[in-house]
């Protein structure tokens, strides 16, 4: 199992997984998404390929209503 | 019939090499429901619709995500910093929100103070370098001072945005002499941000010269949002042909509209 923090909340779930999988386990789109891995953007071509280590800090962001 | 009449007389705006025929730029904040959104900004005629960048909620991600509501192919969609109170801060939601995969433009917002949401001026300057260096199309929202406006415009943003008076006051332009004075001394578009409240407050805004004004909360809540952004748009179509008019002067003493000679004896 890994633990991570997505958006300040405690996740968990099965390893090992990329950040596609996360995003697909969160039910998530990933062209709605940007994903910042441990302070760093990841392109969306590289989810696939970027593997989630246990104690990541992740931000799952997208455009809300604003001025 | 109004657009026609500005478009027979005015140019279209350029911002950064982009051109619209739109002046009223609008946000997509603090609507009561996604519906009454998308019908104002529909009656807006805008085609610069702003939007913020906020974590996912994991709990009810499909509903408040705005691309579920609104075209990105049908509008421009500008990303801000709201809510960002360093220019650290800031360059990381910037940075976000071009990953989103949209363009390269952002309305750059360093809020100084949390009672008026004036902008960190100091924090703005910094955040404008580093994003500018970083290849950004920067539209930077200040207040009303020239010299930070000036500095804005030397660093290479591609529009400036001082605000008529704070976010959401809906107070109206509150020092139209500043404003007048940043749109004469600088070359780039000078596009008033926040304060508006109602359609008069933006003809009066427009009369100035300015190229454009964006805004949110006097339509948002608005009683019918719809109506007041077709007045916000009639008003800005107003305010800028009044101002390509050329207004009379003014004078002290009356006029007579009528002919003083032929009276009766």
């Amino acid at each position: 199992m890994l633990r991570v923090h997505v958006n300040g909340e405690s996740r968990e779930f099965n390893a090992p997984a990329s950040l596609l999988d996360l995003l697909r386990f969160l039910d998530l789109d990933p062209r709605m998404v940007v994903v910042e891995h441990n302070r760093e953007i990841v392109r969306r071509p590289e989810l696939g390929n970027t593997a989630v280590s246990d104690g990541d800090k992740i931000e799952l962001v997208h455009f809300v209503g604003g001025g | 019939m109004t657009t026609a009449a500005v478009a027979s007389v005015d140019l279209p705006l350029v911002v950064g090499g982009r051109q619209f025929r739109s002046r009223l730029m609008v946000g997509t904040g603090k609507y009561r429901d996604n519906e009454s959104m998308v019908r104002a900004i529909e009656a807006s005629g805008a085609e610069i619709v702003t939007v913020a960048v906020r974590r996912v909620d994991l709990d009810r991600k499909k509903t408040d995500g705005v691309l579920y509501h609104l075209d990105p192919t049908h509008h421009f969609l500008l990303a801000n910093t709201a809510g960002c109170y360093s220019a650290a801060e800031a360059v990381r939601y910037a940075r976000l929100a071009r990953e989103a995969g949209f363009n390269d433009f952002l309305k750059l917002e360093v809020i100084g103070d949390r009672e008026t949401l004036l902008p960190d001026v100091a924090g703005l300057l910094e955040a404008a370098a580093v994003l500018i260096k970083d290849g950004f199309q920067v539209m930077a929202y200040t207040n009303d001072d020239l010299v930070t406006a000036l500095r804005l415009e030397d660093m290479g943003c591609v529009a400036v945005m001082p605000l008529a008076s704070p976010i959401g006051s809906g107070l109206g332009l509150v020092n139209p002499y500043g404003i007048r004075t940043i749109k004469r001394r600088l070359s780039v578009p000078v596009i008033v941000d926040a304060g508006v409240g109602t359609a008069s407050d933006a003809c009066v805004t427009m009369e100035q010269g300015v190229d454009g004004i964006l805004m949110n909360t006097a339509i948002a809540e608005a009683t019918d949002p719809a109506a007041m952004a077709a007045a916000m748009r009639h008003a800005v179509e107003a305010g800028r042909l009044a101002f390509l008019a050329g207004r009379m002067p003014r004078r002290e003493v009356a006029a007579p509209s009528s002919p003083t000679t032929g009276l009766l004896g």
